[in-house]
């Protein structure tokens, strides 16, 4: 089922885990959503920090794409994509193996480790 | 020729009959393509900022090449972005669609990359742009094929080092007649309505829901004579315009 208006990350939207996290991974018979975006907007974009509701527990994470069509020349994924991720950054899984924009490098100094564990960039 | 003449004496010389040349560059004239984003939309702004438009696009096409490319066909498209190792990216996709008049125009590009749907919409006169290559020439039966998103992935999906596929003639360009099957419903638009005139699905759908999608249909828009724009005048004169520009 789709959500027509807006297909950027804001509260309660379904997002899709990305990494291989066993929280992300394992089947809930809820999917994970979001419950606040910490941005002054509520609207989250790429490279934007989330706290997402998954298996009863609250976890942070990393906006790595959505379906809402970006700045020109930025690719539009199918699924809103999201990377787990600690307090201090750091990310709870170990491979990314969905393809990564390459406009998160620009903020390498936050998001080294999650780039590092990435496979993909388009 | 065996034929005895009647003296006895042997048979004049018959020389062989001349080939037939058949001239590619006369060929190639008759067929040409005049990119859409060169047609200036209707409405009532100055042909001045249009005229205006038109040199800078020619002043970049004669640097960098933008090859002749419709909807349907396979591109790939190499950017230069400084945070990319190698500071030059490259994506292979096929058209989706073409928007935007002018330097403003764009073309989207869709594959699936590990099993996740990737769009990016690429400005052509973008100087980051470093090379364009036409992958595979193949023109669908629609205009746009936003459709896609809704069918089965395996008809979005190319591979990424995919070899060029080499074109024998240059006349004209295939129509892939693929009938796409999608993903069952809900899609995100209702592409069985005559509103898209979408004819590459092939439709599962009961014949109720068939006749239920043409309840929508507007049969008097083809017929609504405000709505014409002809433009085969305008056409005629920006072609010779553009071709006198990259001559030079």
């Amino acid at each position: 089922s789709v959500t027509g208006a807006c297909r950027a990350i804001q509260k309660l939207t379904r997002v899709r885990v990305v990494d291989n996290s066993a929280l992300g991974n394992t089947p809930y018979h809820r999917p994970p959503k979001c419950i606040h975006v910490y941005n002054k907007t509520g609207v989250g974009k790429v490279g934007d920090t989330i706290l997402l509701a998954i298996k009863g527990e609250k976890k942070k994470a990393l906006i790595v794409g959505h379906k809402r069509p970006g700045p020109p020349m930025t690719p539009r994924f199918d699924s809103n994509n999201v990377v787990l991720i600690e307090d201090n950054g750091n990310p709870v899984g170990t491979r990314i193996k969905t393809p990564i924009p390459y406009i998160l490098r620009r903020r390498e100094g936050e998001f080294s480790k999650v780039l590092a564990i990435a496979r993909n960039f388009v | 020729s065996c034929r005895v003449s009647s003296d006895g004496q042997p048979p004049k010389f018959q020389p062989p009959s001349k080939p037939v040349i058949i001239d590619k560059q006369k060929q190639r004239e008759e067929r040409r393509f005049l990119s859409p984003e060169f047609i200036p939309p209707r409405g009532r702004t100055d042909p001045l900022k249009f005229f205006v438009e038109r040199k800078d696009m020619i002043q970049r096409r004669k640097v960098f090449n933008i090859p002749e490319f419709y909807v349907g066909h396979i591109l790939a498209v190499t950017t230069a972005d400084p945070h990319a190792s190698e500071k030059t990216s490259r994506f292979v996709g096929i058209c989706i669609q073409r928007g935007g008049k002018g330097l403003g125009a764009t073309f989207t590009l869709r594959n699936v990359i590990e099993d996740q749907g990737v769009e990016i919409c690429y400005e052509l006169y973008n100087p980051r742009i470093q090379a364009i290559e036409v992958l595979k020439l193949e023109k669908r039966l629609d205009d746009n094929l936003l459709y896609l998103r809704d069918a089965l992935p395996e008809y979005s999906t190319f591979d990424v080092n995919m070899k060029p596929v080499t074109r024998l003639d240059h006349e004209e360009i295939p129509v892939n007649k693929l009938q796409v099957r999608m993903k069952p419903k809900p899609w995100s638009k209702r592409w069985e309505r005559p509103k898209y005139n979408v004819k590459g699905i092939k439709f599962e759908l009961p014949e109720e829901k068939m006749k239920e999608a043409q309840k929508w249909s507007q049969p008097w828009l083809e017929f609504d004579m405000l709505r014409e724009y002809d433009t085969s005048k305008i056409e005629e004169k920006i072609w010779k315009e553009v071709s006198e520009g990259l001559k030079k």
